[in-house]
């Protein structure tokens, strides 16, 4: 029988289809996998799943019946259940405070009359927590827990509010592996007693681990769906089922190739055994006219790789040259003076200074110097305000006057003046991660020509992206991040999108790995 | 990085057509017209409707109210000058608030660095053999000395080990009171032997100039208009400034544009600290001629007020320092005719900066509104 059913469900974002006419089944009792790249459409529909968002079009059913979830109290009423990626324990309060928080029995007036039976609910969650093997102290304070534990006792919090359907996004994303198992065990369980799981992943192998069965989103639509039964057992047979998969995910579409290749020449960027924090100790050279893209899946050391080369985090180990330079123990300053230029993943936290206006956002990084400064003690307005209205024009911003705020512009403009501003930088070495977010094609493109051109100029370019498509096109060279190591390397001229991608979701260890 | 190229930029960029320099002109010239001012104005007229109310309760006729309060702050000579003399430490106060506000942070240790402002100045304007002007420039410079002193130890705790500053300077605060309070008492080390709770007079020659006899207008309300002018120019016209005003926007994008937010923290705090300091400086030794305990009134938590009000900009602190120095002025002749305490000036200074506070959810409003109605 289906537990869930999903009919012709759309639903869209402006010009973006987050979801194209999805069916989807899940049987009751199994453990359903979602597989996707970022931005697939997964956690869309999970979000219209759980009634934080109402979709266009299309149906809900649980069940068999035909069900509205307006709100996450629909949802919750209907048996669903969703742990998210970003707890929402209270963390000083104990496990079995937590469960019963705005779940205590009986109306308002019996809430006002009696007891809170907290002996009694903690009884229950370490019945509960033996019989699905949780392994969660029910007096145990949040704030002690360990991250895996924490998210069992989501779990047990949505059990606890009545869940028949557990919905998981990427679950293991912050879990070192004996926890993963630790969770896995029990989700096992859950499932054995009749408990139906959907599981958000990108990795392969506990998708094959764990699921019965599998649907790929693409682009906001349902690309295919494979059983994953004990058939797949045997290794080759399941080896060609990844690769299936993989392709399903990516898409058989080969990426447009550099319309030029590059002509790399002397080392711009080499880094020795550099390492802090997720990302394991790394060999790292992006040579000039060179563009390096580094393809993998959010949150696999690319963070700490920019973090590392920018200057803003201390190395744990190893040396950075910057254009010759040894800036290992030098700031983000003294970087920029040897001719590093940053886009930043996260605009509003690290590239923009939203309450100011957009001469100063163009000037950051500029004032110290000729020709806005005009020594220490005078910063020229009037040349503050040039430059501004110089890449307004250069990068066809539409912006209105130069003193007005930041915020007056769309992301996709902000995002045009953040890329114009460190392409006026000159740079050496040009960081880019993530820099045609928010951009439409047109203007990604003329991104993407510009990084071009800068190669073609002489610069390197070390290109940080999660949308394979745009490594692939731009990139000289391709480089894959999996678990904070480098788990592949190749030219991007015969680079293959399967291989890439069985790089990127782990689906194979491979040589380099190791 | 190639200084060519944005050099080439700069330089490239044609200058924009009469045409287009007029609109944007316009353009700002519209933003701030109606924007900073009317909010200024709204604020203050709010603020004085909804005092009205508790003037009523407090057993007095509004309108008499408002005739003393004007007559007792602009009505001769004499209040004239009282106002501005008022004005004076509130202006300074006010700039030292704004100053950390743009760095982003919220000195309330205005009050008790202006204190030992106050005190360090008068030592050094006692004791110190110097003669002349230099005599005056050294009593001032040991008061912007002793106020940043003061903000020193939140300054370096907030930079190095992120301690919150509002619970520091508080802290701060009273540290500053109890050690003036013991410095002039009967048998401290600096009392006066004359006058209880104060030090000795300050010499003449570390005195500011009178300048409009014969009321007691000291020149100390030039020298703050002065600074008022330095600050707008370091604020909006030095690359100092800009590190300052970036770091308080957003300080992991100042952080990763090569700014050192610890440094631009640091100073900040004792940019603000010394021009507390002046504060007192200023009173010490243009108004007093000695230290006295708790000789403020408040001036430094008043400077919140002033500062929000002027909305953080130094010329508009100004205007709303004068703003301040009539409600403080006026409240002597207030108390006088209709009997209201002059603490009812507390009350104006507290809604002004709850009207203030409602700014941002109040411009929503309109906005939306607008966006209706079009």
């Amino acid at each position: 029988m289906a537990a869930i059913r999903l009919i012709g469900v759309t639903k869209t974002y402006g010009q973006v289809r987050a979801n194209d006419d999805v069916h989807l089944t899940v049987e009751a009792g199994s453990v359903h996998g979602l597989l996707g790249e970022n931005g697939a459409g997964k956690s869309t529909l999970m979000k219209i799943l759980f009634g934080m968002t109402r979709p266009d079009a299309g149906s809900v059913e649980v069940d068999g019946v035909p069900v509205r979830l307006r709100s996450s109290a629909d949802a919750v009423t209907a048996g669903i259940g969703m742990v998210q990626q970003h707890f929402s324990l209270v963390e000083s309060y104990t496990v079995t405070e937590n469960l019963v928080l705005g779940r205590s029995p009986g109306g308002p007036l019996r809430r006002l009359t009696h007891r809170l039976d907290l002996d009694g609910a903690a009884q229950q969650v370490t019945e509960m927590s033996d019989r699905f093997g949780f392994r969660i102290d029910p007096h145990a304070r949040v704030s002690t827990l360990a991250v895996g534990a924490r998210q069992r006792v989501e779990i047990l919090k949505a059990l606890w509010s009545g869940t028949r359907i557990l919905i998981l996004d990427e679950p293991t994303a912050a879990l070192a592996p004996p926890e993963a198992a630790e969770l896995f065990t029990v989700l096992r369980r859950l499932r054995d007693d009749g408990t139906t799981i959907i599981l958000i992943s990108h990795k392969m192998p506990e998708v094959f681990d764990l699921c019965d069965r599998v649907s790929v989103l693409r682009d906001g639509r349902v690309v295919g769906h494979r059983d994953l039964g004990p058939a797949h057992a045997d290794e080759s047979a399941r080896r060609r089922l990844e690769a299936e998969l993989v392709r399903l995910m990516i898409g058989r579409d080969q990426p447009e190739r550099p319309h030029r290749p590059g002509e790399p020449g002397e080392p711009v960027l080499v880094a020795r055994n550099l390492g802090g924090g997720r990302l394991h100790p790394t060999d790292l050279t992006v040579h000039a006219g060179e563009i390096l893209g580094v393809a993998g899946v959010e949150g696999n050391g690319q963070t700490e790789l920019v973090e590392l080369l920018v200057g803003v985090r201390r190395a744990d180990s190893g040396t950075i040259e910057l254009d010759g330079h040894d800036v290992t123990r030098t700031g983000p300053g003294v970087r920029l003076r040897h001719g590093l230029a940053h886009i930043a993943e996260d605009r509003h936290t690290a590239a923009v200074a939203e309450r100011m206006s957009i001469a100063a956002n163009t000037a950051l990084g500029f004032t110290d110097t000729p020709p806005l400064a005009r020594g220490r003690w005078w910063l020229s307005a009037k040349r503050t305000a040039r430059l501004a209205d110089a890449l307004i024009r250069r990068h066809a911003v539409r912006a209105g006057t130069t003193s007005d705020p930041v915020t007056s512009l769309s992301g996709g403009n902000q995002q045009k003046l953040v890329v114009g501003r460190e392409l006026a930088r000159a740079p050496r070495l040009m960081l880019a991660v993530q820099p045609t977010r928010g951009l439409d094609v047109g203007a990604a493109g003329a991104v993407h020509e510009a990084l071009l051109a800068l190669r073609d100029a002489g610069a390197g370019v070390l290109l940080v992206s999660l949308d394979l498509t745009e490594v692939m096109s731009v990139s000289d060279r391709i480089i894959v991040l999996s678990g904070g190591r480098i788990v592949g390397e190749t030219p991007a001229r015969d680079a293959d999108p399967d291989l890439l991608g069985i790089w990127m979701t782990g689906a194979r260890p491979t040589e380099a790995a190791a | 990085m190639n200084p060519t190229l944005i050099e080439e930029i700069v330089t490239d960029e044609p200058n924009p057509t009469p045409a287009a320099a007029l609109t944007g002109y316009a353009r700002r010239l519209r933003g701030t017209l109606l924007g900073a001012p009317a909010a200024f104005l709204l604020t203050i007229v709010a603020a004085l409707l909804a005092v009205l109310p508790i003037v009523y309760l407090a057993g007095s006729d509004p309108a008499t109210a408002y005739r003393a309060l004007a007559h007792g702050s602009l009505g001769n000579q004499n209040a004239i000058a009282e106002t501005l003399i008022q004005a004076t430490p509130l202006l300074l106060g006010g700039l030292a608030v704004a100053t950390a506000f743009h760095a982003g942070l919220f000195n309330i240790g205005v009050e008790g660095q202006l204190v030992v402002g106050g005190l360090c100045s008068a030592v050094v304007g006692i004791h110190a053999p110097l003669p002349g002007i230099l005599h005056l420039a050294a009593s001032v410079a040991a008061g912007m000395a002793g106020g940043a002193l003061w903000a020193a130890i939140p300054a370096l705790l907030k930079a190095h080990r992120g301690v919150h500053e509002v619970v520091t300077t508080i802290m701060m605060n009273y540290l500053a009171f109890s050690l003036s309070r013991y410095l002039v008492a009967s048998d401290g080390p600096l009392a006066s032997t004359t006058q209880p709770s104060a030090t000795d007079r300050v010499t003449d020659s570390a005195r500011f100039a009178l300048i409009w006899t014969p009321t007691r207008l000291h020149a100390g309300f030039l020298l703050a208009l002065l600074v008022t002018a330095l600050m707008t120019w370091y604020l909006y016209r030095t690359p100092a400034g800009f590190r300052l005003r970036i770091t308080g926007a957003n300080p992991t994008t100042a952080r990763f544009h090569g700014i050192n937010t610890r440094r631009v923290t640091v100073r900040a705090m004792l940019l603000s600290g010394a021009l507390a300091g002046l504060a007192g400086a200023v009173e010490v030794l243009g108004l007093y001629g000695r230290y006295y305990d708790s000789f403020s009134p408040g001036y430094g938590y008043d400077a919140i007020a002033v500062a929000l009000l002027g909305q953080l900009v130094p010329f508009g602190t100004l205007v709303a320092a004068l703003f301040f120095g009539i409600l403080r002025a006026g409240s002597v002749e207030l108390a006088a005719t209709t009997g209201i305490s002059r603490e009812m000036i507390g009350v104006v200074s507290a809604l002004v900066i709850g009207f203030v506070a409602v700014q941002p959810a109040v411009a929503r409003l309109l906005a939306r509104v607008l966006r209706r109605t079009r």
